[in-house]
């Protein structure tokens, strides 16, 4: 092995060695060293956020295909009270579960 | 330098090692320094990776015959771009490339999303670091490009059929796409591990999942345009084990794109995404066993050794995983919607998922056939192509089809009375089509009459789509600009379309005469009349002996056109150099193939005449701008993420 592969080899390691230490070195004692993780709340928001997405979605999709002829006006009838009444449901779930945050 | 490259690849491996076992560590204790050192292990891991490829890199373009590998698979008369692809075209310079790559895209994955999805990082780290443990040990313990020996004069070279400008594109392209599944394998993995099965892995993965999907398609394109243009035969696609083998992880990697927009726009399919997820990254691995092993006879198996068993225990390993994992979170994957109709567009996104499922599974019995003979029996048995035809006509025309019913097709339900409207005008093309060609003399094939009538069908059916969408929105950018996943997937759809016409008419209606010709003599094929004037040899290259018949075309097209057959230095094989005559109006292609006679001025021809070939080259463009747009960042989008992950991140 030559004197540079050698001390390449050796900056390399160092370097890997430095890189993967940093968090440490950057913050040798931590106040809160958990991974900020969703809590239950956290889950149950982000539930209720996609199902919110979701039924906006759902609606915006009816109004284009109802809009582009592919669903008919009756069905659309059909279709657009319990959409719109989902809808509100999740805007209502998501809002009590935002009021309720500390 | 040899030294230098394999210190760098223990180095990977140990980051590798580190990343897998203290990223694992670190998130089920939820210990957030640790979790980012495991995490900065990933990103110094690709650092290391990078090294010991240059290292490689340097020495094939040195000609550093004292390195094992730069003398089997390069020659001092090689030019330079040549020998750089001997990077990947040889064992241990793939699983080097294979390595780069993943620990490159993870790197870069983990980077991206690690403020925005911490905790879900924190169980994707120790998967990526699983999977870069798997291939820099091969590359540390079975397989190292940094072998040495006593630098020999000359090398070896390298594989002659490598040796073209696709070459230099197409691997590297299905690398990209294989390894670039291991991403959202590992999200989903992380996913399940941390039992967070919500839409967060998804939003992660899914413009990863598209990119590994256009490399991989795109790859498979480039690589079936080398066959035609290299290999010499007159086709582009034999269904050979290692060409099968990009083609499963891809149509897996399909019907996952189709189904995780029913998961995200109704919740449903979980259990079936994570499948599919799983699927199309076990097959990846599976595929790079089959060019790896040598179990399967394949023109494409350039590299043949020991390495197939560990990656055979690695397919094994990781899909027990997947299946315990998924069998483990079952209750966390239950979806709490049901499909409404059977006549809606989730439903025909349904049945797409179970016909390109069925499509590669047939296929992997196909590549697997001859090895469960060879088990079971003692000899090998191969499946040939009328198996691979019928299938793909079983299942790809249904499929032709749905591609078109889809879109006309409205979320959640759609009466008999608006589908029959929306495809009154795709009905009608698709017959007129189908009587213009029977009037014209095309209705030979019959696979070729359905192929062409359902891709009218399919084109009539976007053209409809566009129009309607237009005229709700006032303008066709803002149509595209609202839903580029939408618009993007059809530009991607009338790709397939162009794919289906190029293969339909090049293989049901295409012309092949064979003839002995003298200097002097001609021969007529369709509309051209080819005359053979006589012999050209290869002067003056010092990489390549061999010779070339001179043929003067008239027709279509007038011309001369050269034909030949090659020997590279440092190989005993002769190969095909074809002449081949585009005439871009009508998309098709003159193509011969000479071979010539021992002691003789008699040169055999091989002349056909492949109508709408061109097709399939052009509907890899079209299928780049499709995924390109489909990919293209949606601020709005990003925004309506941001604001639906800020409660996790609170």
């Amino acid at each position: 092995m030559s004197a540079l592969a050698i001390v390449l080899a050796v900056a390399i390691a160092a370097a890997a060695v430095l890189i993967v230490c940093l968090p440490f070195l950057r913050e040798p004692v931590a106040e809160d060293d958990r991974l900020d993780a969703p809590t239950e709340e956290d889950e149950r928001r982000l539930t209720l956020a996609e199902e919110r997405d979701r039924a906006l979605g759902a609606l915006k999709e009816l109004e284009f295909d109802h809009r582009t002829g592919k669903v008919g006006d009756e069905e659309y009838r059909e279709l657009v009270g319990p959409l719109r009444q989902s809808a509100a449901e999740a805007l209502r779930a998501l809002d009590r579960a935002q009021g309720d945050e500390p | 330098m040899a030294d230098l490259g394999r210190a760098a690849l223990v180095v990977s491996f140990g980051l590798a090692l580190y990343a897998l076992v203290v990223g694992g560590f670190a998130a089920h204790l939820n210990r957030r320094r640790l979790a980012d050192s495991a995490r900065n292990a990933l990103v110094a891991c690709f650092f290391s990776t990078v090294v010991a490829s240059a290292v490689l890199a340097s020495a094939l373009l040195r000609h550093d015959f004292s390195f094992s590998y730069v003398a089997a698979h390069t020659n001092r008369t090689l030019p330079s771009i040549y020998a750089l692809t001997a990077f990947w075209g040889g064992q241990e310079g793939s699983l080097l490339l294979w390595l780069l790559v993943l620990t490159g895209y993870g790197a870069l994955a983990v980077a991206l999303n690690r403020r925005l999805l911490r905790d879900l990082v924190a169980w994707v780290v120790p998967v990526l670091g699983g999977i870069a443990t798997f291939f820099s040990f091969m590359l540390v313990a079975v397989a190292s490009p940094f072998n040495v020996q006593t630098a020999p004069v000359d090398g070896a070279g390298l594989t002659p059929s490598l040796q073209n400008p696709y070459m230099v594109a197409h691997p590297p392209m299905l690398y990209l796409g294989y390894v670039g599944l291991s991403i959202p394998f590992a999200f989903a993995a992380g996913a399940m591990l941390s039992g967070r099965t919500d839409e967060r892995w998804i939003v992660a993965t899914r413009r990863w999942t598209l990119a590994a999907w256009t490399f991989l398609g795109f790859g498979q394109l480039l690589g079936a345009h080398w066959a035609y243009v290299e290999v010499g035969w007159g086709g582009y696609y034999a269904w050979d084990p290692v060409e099968n083998a990009a083609l499963m992880p891809w149509l897996a990697a399909t019907a996952f794109l189709h189904s995780v927009m029913i998961q995200e726009r109704k919740g449903m399919l979980k259990v079936w995404n994570m499948v599919l997820v799983a699927l199309a990254f076990e097959l990846s691995i599976f595929g790079t066993f089959l060019t790896r092993s040598g179990v399967v006879n394949s023109i494409h198996s350039f590299a043949q050794s020991s390495v197939g068993g560990w990656f055979l225990g690695f397919v094994v390993v990781s899909s027990v995983f997947s299946v315990a994992l998924i069998l483990w979170r079952l209750p966390l994957l239950q979806a709490r919607t049901k499909l409404e109709s059977a006549l809606s567009r989730e439903a025909t996104f349904l049945y797409n998922n179970l016909l390109l499922v069925a499509l590669c599974l047939t296929i992997l019995w196909g590549v697997l056939f001859p090895i469960v003979t060879e088990l079971v029996k003692g000899e090998s048995r191969t499946i040939g192509r009328p198996y691979y035809d019928f299938f793909l006509r079983a299942f790809g025309l249904p499929l032709l089809l749905l591609m078109g019913i889809g879109p006309l097709i409205a979320w959640r339900r759609t009466s008999v009375r608006a589908l029959a409207r929306s495809i009154a005008w795709p009905i009608a093309a698709a017959l007129t089509t189908g009587v213009v060609l029977i009037v014209a003399g095309a209705g030979s094939s019959r696979p070729g009459l359905i192929a062409y009538s359902f891709s009218a069908f399919v084109i009539a059916a976007i053209v409809v789509e566009l129009v309607r969408g237009t005229r709700a929105t006032g303008s066709l950018f803002r149509l595209i600009g609202r839903n580029r996943r939408r618009y993007g997937g059809y530009i991607v759809h009338f790709a397939i379309v162009l794919l289906a016409i190029g293969v339909a008419g090049s293989s049901a209606y295409g012309t092949n005469v064979e003839r002995h010709l003298s200097p002097g003599q001609s021969t007529t094929v369709g509309a051209y009349h080819l005359t053979y004037e006589g012999v050209d040899p290869i002067r003056n290259d010092p990489n390549r002996t061999g010779q070339y018949a001179v043929l003067h075309v008239s027709g279509p097209w007038s011309g001369t056109l050269r034909t030949g057959n090659v020997t590279y230095t440092g190989f005993d094989e002769t190969d095909n150099d074809v002449g081949i005559k585009t005439d871009w109006l009508r998309a098709q292609d003159l193509y011969v193939i000479a071979d010539f006679q021992q002691r003789s001025n008699v040169v055999f021809f091989n002349v056909l005449v492949k109508p709408l070939v061109n097709l399939i080259w052009a509907a890899g463009i079209v299928f780049l701008l499709g995924a390109v747009v489909a990919m293209w960042p949606d601020a709005r989008e990003q925004r309506r993420l941001v604001l639906r992950l800020a409660p996790a991140r609170a």
